[in-house]
Order: C-alpha cells, then structure tokens, then sequence
C-alpha cells in the first residue's frame, strides 16, 4: 500500500487577507487560498483551508503540521504552532531566493523591512506602526477618494506621463493633497502615480537597501507597477517571488515541514 | 489551536515593605497639606532634593505621580483634558496628564491611600532642567495655580565631558536657591542638616546601585518592570534613612535569591536591556509579553538614572552640581554610547529594545542613529517599539507585541 500524502498547512491571517498555502514534502505548493479575513478569523481560516485542500485535490487528513502567523495566529483551530509574521515571510522568501536578501513586505495595514543573510538567518527587521502612510490602507484611502475601484490603479499609474509629487507623510494630508490637484484638473492618473511613489519613499526612507531587494505583499501582487517604479527609485534589480501575496503563508507551512522533520529525526533510530 | 503557556514572575517579598515606605510617605505628605504645619516643596525628579530636605521641607515629586496616573491607565483621558488648554498632545504626557488631573481634580492617590483627596498644596516649586525643559513650564502651570514661587536650575545639556565651568555655573545656581528657600521656610539654612541630607542620599544612591548589579548575576533575580516600581524610594525619599533601610532589606532577597539561583522568572533564555521610558500602563502587559517567551529584561538606562555616586557630603555644593551634570540624560550622544554599551557587557545582554516613547524624545536614545551604531559595534542585536510613557494614544498593543515576538524569535534563531 502506497504512504498517505503528506501535506503541511501555514496560514497567514493578515489584518485585511487571510492566506492558507498547502505544500509536499517537497516544498512543492499544491494548494492555496485567499479571501477577506473578516471579523471571524478562525472561519475564515477554515474556509480557506478547504479551499486549498479542494485544489490540492485531498481532504484533512493529509495534514501532518500546521503553523499559523499573522495578526490572527492564535486564532486559527488547526494550527500547532505559531510564528510571527516577521519570521515567515523571511523563511517564504529565502525559498525562492536563498540568498542575502532585504525583503520589503506591503501589506494591507502596515509594511516590514526583512534582512536576511546569505544562510537564511534574520538580521534585523522593521515594521512602520504608526500610520497607514506606505501600506495597503493608504492606497484603499485614496482609491476612495478619487472614486476609482482600486485594482484599477496599476493600469492607470502605467498611463501617467506627469506624474504629480504628493509632499505628505501623513494620510489625511495627503488625502487634501489629492483633492488640491483634482481642483487643479491633474490628470487622474498622474495623481496615481504619484501616490505609488508616495508609498515606495515611505518604504525607501525606513532603511538603507544593500542587498538584493525581494517586494512581497498583496499591494505589489495587484500593483506590478509599483516594482518597476520602485527598481528606478532604489537603482537596484527587484525580485518578486512567484506569490508575492501567499509568502507568509508559505513560510508558516515551511516551518510547519520543518517542525515535522525535526520530530522525525527525533524518532529515529540510527 | 496552540495552548497558552503558564507564565511564572517571582513577586520580591520587600516590595511590600517598599510599599509601606511609599504610603507613609504620601500620608505624611497628606497631612501636612491639611494642617499647613509643616512646608512642602515640589521638585524634580533629578532637582535639588538634598537643598530642600536639608531646609526641613517634605518633598513632594510630580513626576512619580504622573507615573501613577500612567499604571492606573487614567493618563490618556487626563491628557485631552491639558491638550484643550493649549499643552500639546506631542509634549511631555507626564506634563499633560498631571495638569489634565489637576484640572479634573482627581488623583491616583486617593484610590491607592484612602483619606488622600488631593496632591500636597505647595509651598515652592524648584526645578531643574537637566533632565528637560518641560519640567519648567510644568511648574511654571502650578506656580501660577497655586500662587507660590518658582525656583530652579538652568541646566546644560548635551554635556560630553563635565567641566569646571559647567559645574561652577550649576554650583553657583544651588547656592543661589538658598536664600529664597530660608525666606519661604522662615528658618536659617543648616549646614549640617543639609550635609547630612547629602550623605544620606549617597548612601541611598550606593544601595539603590547595588539592587540594580544584581541583574548581573544568571538568572537574574530582578527585571526592569520589578525596577521600575522598586525605585520609588529612591526617586521620592532620597537623603533619608528610611528609604535607605528600604533598600538594604531589598538587597539582602535579592543576594539571596542570588545565592540560590532563583530568577525572576523561569527558563532565562534571553538578558534584554531596556532603554528609554516604561510604558507605564502596559507594565504588567511587557513583562508578561516577555517572561513568557523566556526574555528576561534585566537592566535599564532608567532605572540607572537615580544613580549620583558624586555626591559628598565634604563638598554637598559643588559634588551636587557634579551629580546632578554627570546624569546620563544630561549628557551627549558619544557618553550615552558608551554607558549603554559598558551595561550591555556588565549585563552580558543578548538584546536591545528602545522604546521611542512619542512625548519623551529625552529619554529617548533612538532618534540620531546610536541604536545602529551601538548594533554594529557590538553585534547584538537591537529593537525599536514606538509607545509612550503614558499616552496610550501612542501605541499598538498588537505591533508590539508582533516586534518583540518577531526580535525574541531572531535571537533564538541566531543563538
Ligand atoms: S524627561 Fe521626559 S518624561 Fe521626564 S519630565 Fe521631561 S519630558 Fe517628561
């Protein structure tokens, strides 16, 4: 009889998504899911769990480990461990990219800087916290108020040919910003383009980049944009991986398989 | 859904007695507000304390009360109170939550001391600005309140080495207080009640200094949240023998918990230096969030503030103007550099967490780049939090506590 498939669950439950990645013993990804995290973070987590099960083509049972991160990871019921966010997407990335890597991360609510060095090991990190300037939360904001649908923004930036500079750090500056170049008749998307700038220089001036720079996140897996104007901002090559939404999650079912092996390893008899 | 883990923190049986010190210290506060049979003066944290007990003043500490509005959580809705009579929500929220609860006319003290109303009336206020300028204009708000006089010292600041002038100018200002405070006390200065005070205060300085080296020791047996509550004698009853008596019944748990290798807490898998201000409404929050990821913080730059080893009751002048210059936040960037990197290897620290605290940028030592460079000459590995002493407006409990799982994390994976 042939071995049950194994399969190893990380679920990242961010503050605006919750992403659950299945992968083999082989680190292979063979399910994954995303929906709006909601206010019930543990259905959500469930719901999208059977998602990924269903494209993976299985049921629970194949589960042999799961590691929740995220702001909701103590809320997820099939999870045995915890990791913060910090520490997946380090682990989700250096899987794609094992090498000295500054990743930066923009997520819904707040943005990380990751430095990991040539072994996988993390050297430092920063989060922004105090506003929503340079995260998701900022562009939703402005989408509203320019009252475009926000997955229209990528391809409107893409059409700017003046972009227009938006001074502020803060979001409600900002916010009256737009409006003065709305009122001045800026071209709608010259204002988009400048508010992707906006965010990239929140980012940019966080930290000094000398590694190879890995972008992660929901805002730069709906903005592609954002790299290429972030590759000229920075002059440096920007790599995205594969999922750039999903690498948290990734990271979680990584340490997930990882656990599981050492407990193996424990077992054996050499 | 992963088990929460029981988290052990070994309570030190003298706090209690510290305790006690601290409540008759307010009574007596308390009373002679009431009765007017004694004169109170207020000062600074880091002012001129020894001058006025050496006058027979009770000393009264706003700063300590502020601390207390910031544990009892009542700070942040005190602060609006002072921010719409002008106080910025960016200055000083221990200034603006104590004039909010001046305004509000409440006060921590009458739930923690039954019969206390109200702060002690005073009778003077002295300050110095060595510690910052605020301190100023926060008496300078009771002086007018109150109607009664405004005395201080003009520090410097950003001192690199202390130098005669610097001390000449301080001395010279402490001596000047002398003959307001004898007009306000209606009594001659006494040179050897005041040498007395000074020596008292050293003493307690030594003590308090010997408590806090005790963290050297592995597990320590003492953290920064226990620090931070048990320098209360030290900050409001320095330069007498009761606080002193405090400290020694301290020293001697704490020499044997050393001896028996009891730690604060369980598992000491990490030694955090803690630099900056405590959140003071999250004290029991932080020191859970770390004990139960085995990280002990065990040292300070703080708590290490009420340290003046240049007090000498031979020269009580000149030695206080030294003591109160040769302070830490008095100093520049490369003497701070160098005190913090001596603690971190007395401490043998794995970690640093500064804390940017919003309303406190002087006790704040991660806004020029030191924490990077300290990092780099070092090695170990640091981690900003953005909070605030008492203005819980200013922080996310969620960031936090993602930052330093996410720091405790790397630590363990770069042990
Ligand atoms: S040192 Fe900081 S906390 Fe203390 S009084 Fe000055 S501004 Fe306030």
């Amino acid at each position: 009889m042939s071995q049950a498939r194994k399969l190893y669950a990380g679920a990242d439950i961010g503050a605006s998504r919750t992403k659950v990645v299945l992968i083999d013993e082989d680190r292979k990804i063979c399910g994954h899911a995303t929906e709006k995290s909601g206010t019930d973070f543990t259905q959500t987590s469930e719901r999208c769990l059977r998602l990924a099960l269903a494209m993976a083509g299985t049921g629970k049972e194949s589960i042999a480990g799961a590691v929740s991160t995220g702001y909701g990871r103590k809320n997820v019921a099939f999870s045995n461990d915890t990791k913060t966010e910090i520490a997946c997407h380090a682990r989700g990335c250096f899987h794609y990219f094992p090498e000295a890597i500054t990743i930066i991360d923009i997520g819904g609510q707040d943005n990380k800087i990751i430095k990991i060095d040539g072994t996988g090991r993390r050297t430092a990190f920063k989060m922004n916290r105090k506003c929503a300037a340079g995260t998701g939360a900022f562009l939703e904001e402005m989408a509203m108020r320019l009252d475009i649908p926000l997955e229209d923004m990528n391809g409107l930036a893409e059409l700017s040919t003046d972009m227009v500079k938006l001074g502020s750090y803060c979001t409600v500056f900002s916010g009256t910003e737009v409006l003065e170049n709305i009122r001045h008749g800026k071209k709608v998307e010259d204002i988009v383009k400048g508010l992707f700038y906006s965010v990239i220089i929140r980012i940019v001036e966080m930290d000094s980049f000398t590694d190879t720079v890995v972008f992660t996140g929901g805002v730069i897996a709906h903005n592609r944009f954002m790299a290429e104007m972030a590759r000229e901002i920075l002059g440096k090559e920007i790599l995205i991986p594969e999922h750039p939404q999903l690498t948290g999650a990734l990271g979680a079912a990584l340490y997930a398989l990882h656990d599981d092996e050492t407990e193996m390893l424990g077992k054996m008899d050499f | 859904m992963v088990e929460e883990k029981e988290i052990v923190i070994r309570r030190l049986n003298t706090a209690r007695d510290l305790g006690k010190f601290m409540s008759e210290y307010y009574y007596e506060l308390d009373a002679a507000s009431k009765s007017g049979d004694k004169k109170i003066a207020w000062c600074t944290s880091v002012g001129p304390a020894e001058i006025l007990r050496g006058l027979g003043f009770l000393v009264y500490f706003p700063e300590t009360h502020s601390a207390m509005l910031g544990t009892t959580r009542m700070a942040t809705e005190l602060i609006p109170v002072a921010n719409a009579i002008g106080y910025s929500p960016e200055i000083c929220s221990y200034l603006t939550a104590d004039v909010g609860a001046f305004l509000r006319n409440v006060t921590p003290l009458s739930k923690a001391f039954p019969g206390i109303e109200k702060v002690p009336r005073p009778d003077v206020l002295v300050y110095n600005t060595n510690q910052c300028r605020d301190v100023q204009d926060w008496f300078a708000f009771y002086a007018h309140r109150f109607n009664v006089p405004l005395l201080g010292i003009n520090s410097y600041r950003g001192v690199g080495d202390v130098t005669g002038s610097h001390l000449a100018s301080i001395k010279m200002q402490l001596e000047n207080l002398i003959e307001p405070l004898e007009k306000i006390m209606g009594k001659k200065f006494d040179m050897d009640l005041f040498r007395e005070a000074v020596k008292l205060s050293r003493e307690c300085s030594d003590l308090w200094e010997q408590t806090l080296a005790t963290a050297s020791a592995k597990p320590s047996p003492l953290s920064f949240f226990d620090g931070t509550t048990l320098m209360g004698p030290a900050v409001v009853g320095r330069g007498t023998e009761a606080a002193n008596n405090c400290y020694r019944m301290l020293n001697s748990e704490l020499r044997e918990r050393v001896d028996k290798g009891i730690g604060v807490i369980d598992n000491e898998k990490h030694r955090i230096y803690w630099d900056g201000m405590p959140v003071w409404g999250r004290l029991g929050q932080h020191s859970k969030l770390f004990a139960g990821l085995g990280a002990n913080v065990i040292a300070s730059t703080y708590c290490s503030s009420w340290i003046f080893s240049a007090l000498d009751p031979k020269d009580p002048f000149e030695s206080m103007a030294r003591a109160y210059t040769e302070l830490f936040i008095v100093r520049d960037d490369n003497y701070k550099e160098n005190y913090i990197r001596n603690k971190l290897d007395f401490f043998d620290v794995d970690g640093v967490v500064y804390h940017n605290s919003r309303t406190c940028p002087n006790n704040t030592n991660c806004l020029y780049g030191m924490h990077q460079r300290l990092e780099k000459e070092t090695g170990i590995p640091s981690l900003v939090i953005d909070g605030d002493l008492n203005d819980l407006r200013c922080l996310s409990d969620e960031q936090t506590r993602t930052n330093v799982e996410a720091f405790i994390e790397q630590l363990e994976e770069n042990a």
